[in-house]
């Protein structure tokens, strides 16, 4: 039976790819553009969500790793005559290396030490960027980057995001689920006891936090073939704020959590924003009720009524 | 005045001057957050909202009294005042229903309320830059030194700083407030077992830091041009500033606010483009040696 149940998971997410494959035929390029950010941004909140939600650890600064993957690529794009295959592996590697240098610094400390550490980390590097006229077009950023040609038809760009959206949540589903995901949790949910049945409870957090910075680069890349654009504030501190609130607002325990969650930020801020420029209001006072009243997040509540659910039905066959 | 002149040249005293009135304001906005996080333990991004507050606040009451030195003086008491009352009812509505929370959770809380407080100041001020006049006993230069041209309001800044220092030592070390809320930063279950109600010296605390926050907004309006996003740089460096000193201790974050005042006024000046990371680099260099800040932390 937990056999056919798992297989029927599988069918609906088979059923939401064929239809997020269909979108362009009949969507207008607007709503494709739209669900693209969707998808890059649902993936770096998960990327976050990582280290957050089933490692425990107060990553404050996540935009960094995103911002760095974007520049990274861009740059290679811009200023130097690789073939641009290149610039797309090496964005991810940058951020994943930023992420090894600033874990090892950072991990000595814990909570929200680790958290404003990462902080002033993040903001020199932001800081760097915007200054650095020269090398990455300081606060201008840089604009019409000249990506392969085959991705600059929207639907091109559209389905390049929707190709390794898919391929990278699932590669980080496997992560969460693997050996690797469970000690990971294990150190959320207790590190003393983890360290004390012979975890490297560093080590396996640093292993976190470079995956994690890692698919961040993923989606920074990805959103230069969507936009064509890198810009500072890509990586400034209020960014990474945002991302964490879609974390929250999806649910940080749930693994499709902050996929919903970005698809909510970015729904509101484009759909609210025709009627009223004062969207961010809006999302804060969601936000807020969520806080309140759902601090399992959208997903985890509705998980959770399924699970209860399931139980009372259960109890009355039982 | 030649003798200060061979050891320093003029340009660096200037520039140390100009980071040391810069560091007033970062002192007393980063104070008033400390305070909230030792005692409350809430990382407060609202913080920075309410200093945009203040100042857009000290605009109106000035602006109210056509720019003349008498709405100054009054939008320097008036401001905070505004402020208090705004942390008030957010404090009593919201934030009193979650101290038990982790503090990620409150921290996107306080976001959020950020967010709201940013929208409904766009709603009451508009987006326009707003611009509030140096009232007119403080126009103009000052000579420091003989022949230093220093602005008179920076001095006056100079002169705050320690005032509110002593003010706020005075609370918290002389007042019963102060003593009960330093209790309840170490043990908020024993203060609330002799017969304290906790609550409320959370209250009185948190206005109290917030109302730092609005004198900091105050004090800066003349300085700057008082518009939407002023929050946004100033509650890094707080949080930065209140981390360096030490979670929750206010003279950590007088130490810090020098640190970073300090090295960006004077990072201007060693390399112009790249001033604005002397600061970060500071803090993460404190970091690395002081991972849990310099001073004694609360927590």
């Amino acid at each position: 039976m937990a056999g056919r149940a798992g297989q029927k998971k599988y069918i609906n997410l088979y059923i939401a790819i064929a239809i997020l494959l269909l979108f362009p035929l009949f969507l207008p390029r607007f709503y494709i553009y739209l669900i693209s950010i969707i998808l890059l941004y649902g993936l770096l909140a998960t990327s976050l969500n990582i280290v957050l939600g089933y490692g425990g650890i107060f990553q404050f600064h996540h935009a960094v790793f995103y911002g760095v993957g974007a520049y990274g690529i861009a740059l290679v794009l811009t200023k130097t005559g690789f073939p641009p295959w290149i610039g797309f592996i090496i964005g991810p590697l940058i951020s994943a290396a930023l992420s090894l240098i600033m874990g090892l610094i950072c991990i000595r400390l814990s909570k929200l030490y680790f958290g404003m550490l990462q902080i002033s980390l993040g903001s020199l590097v932001w800081a760097i960027v915007y200054r650095w006229y020269s090398f990455t077009g300081g606060d201008d950023g840089i604009h019409g980057i000249p990506i392969p040609e085959l991705l600059q038809s929207p639907n091109g760009a559209y389905y390049f995001t929707l190709i390794i959206t898919v391929i990278s949540m699932w590669l980080m589903y496997k992560i969460i689920k693997s050996p690797f995901g469970s000690v990971l949790q294990g150190i959320r949910d207790n590190p003393v006891r983890s360290e004390m049945i012979g975890v490297n409870v560093k080590k396996h957090q640093l292993l976190g936090l470079v995956i994690a910075g890692f698919f961040a680069g993923v989606a920074g890349m990805v959103f230069v073939v969507v936009d064509n654009t890198v810009f500072p504030d890509m990586m400034f501190w209020t960014f990474s704020l945002e991302v964490l609130i879609m974390c929250l607002l999806g649910g940080w325990f749930s693994f499709l959590g902050p996929m919903l969650g970005a698809a909510v930020v970015v729904a509101l801020r484009t759909f609210v924003s025709t009627f009223t420029v004062y969207w961010a209001l809006v999302l804060g006072i969601i936000m807020i009720l969520v806080i309140f009243f759902l601090p399992n997040g959208i997903l985890g509540y509705v998980e959770e009524i399924i699970k209860r659910r399931s139980q009372t039905g259960s109890t009355i066959k039982g | 005045m030649d003798f200060i002149y061979s050891i320093i040249s003029p340009q660096v005293l200037s520039q140390i001057l100009v980071g040391l009135s810069r560091t007033v304001i970062l002192f007393i906005v980063s104070s008033g957050m400390s305070l909230i996080l030792g005692v409350l333990r809430i990382p407060n991004v609202a913080h920075g909202s309410l200093y945009m507050i203040g100042a857009y606040m000290a605009f109106s009451v000035s602006h109210f009294f056509g720019g003349s030195d008498i709405g100054f003086w009054l939008a320097l008491i008036g401001a905070p005042l505004g402020v208090a009352l705004v942390s008030l009812v957010a404090e009593r509505g919201l934030f009193q229903y979650l101290y038990e929370r982790e503090h990620l959770m409150l921290l996107l809380l306080t976001f959020a309320v950020s967010l709201v407080f940013g929208d409904l100041v766009k709603i009451v001020w508009g987006a326009a830059y707003k611009s509030v006049p140096v009232p007119q006993v403080f126009q103009g230069f000052v000579l420091l030194f003989g022949n230093l041209p220093f602005p008179r309001y920076n001095t006056f800044l100079l002169v705050i700083g320690p005032l509110v220092a002593i003010v706020l030592w005075l609370i918290v070390n002389k007042t019963k407030i102060g003593k009960i809320s330093r209790a309840a930063a170490v043990d908020r279950e024993m203060v609330g077992a002799v017969g304290i109600n906790v609550s409320w010296v959370f209250g009185i605390v948190f206005v109290i830091g917030c109302l730092l926050a609005g004198l900091g907004g105050a004090l800066v309006s003349p300085t700057v041009s008082v518009t939407l996003g002023m929050d946004h740089t100033l509650i890094i460096e707080t949080f930065l500033i209140v981390t360096i000193g030490g979670l929750g201790n206010i003279w950590g974050a007088l130490l810090g606010a020098l640190i970073f005042g300090l090295t960006q006024s004077l990072g201007i000046l060693i390399w112009p483009q790249f001033g604005i990371i002397f600061p970060y680099a500071a803090v993460v260099v404190v970091l690395l040696f002081r991972p849990t800040g310099l001073l004694k932390s609360t927590w």
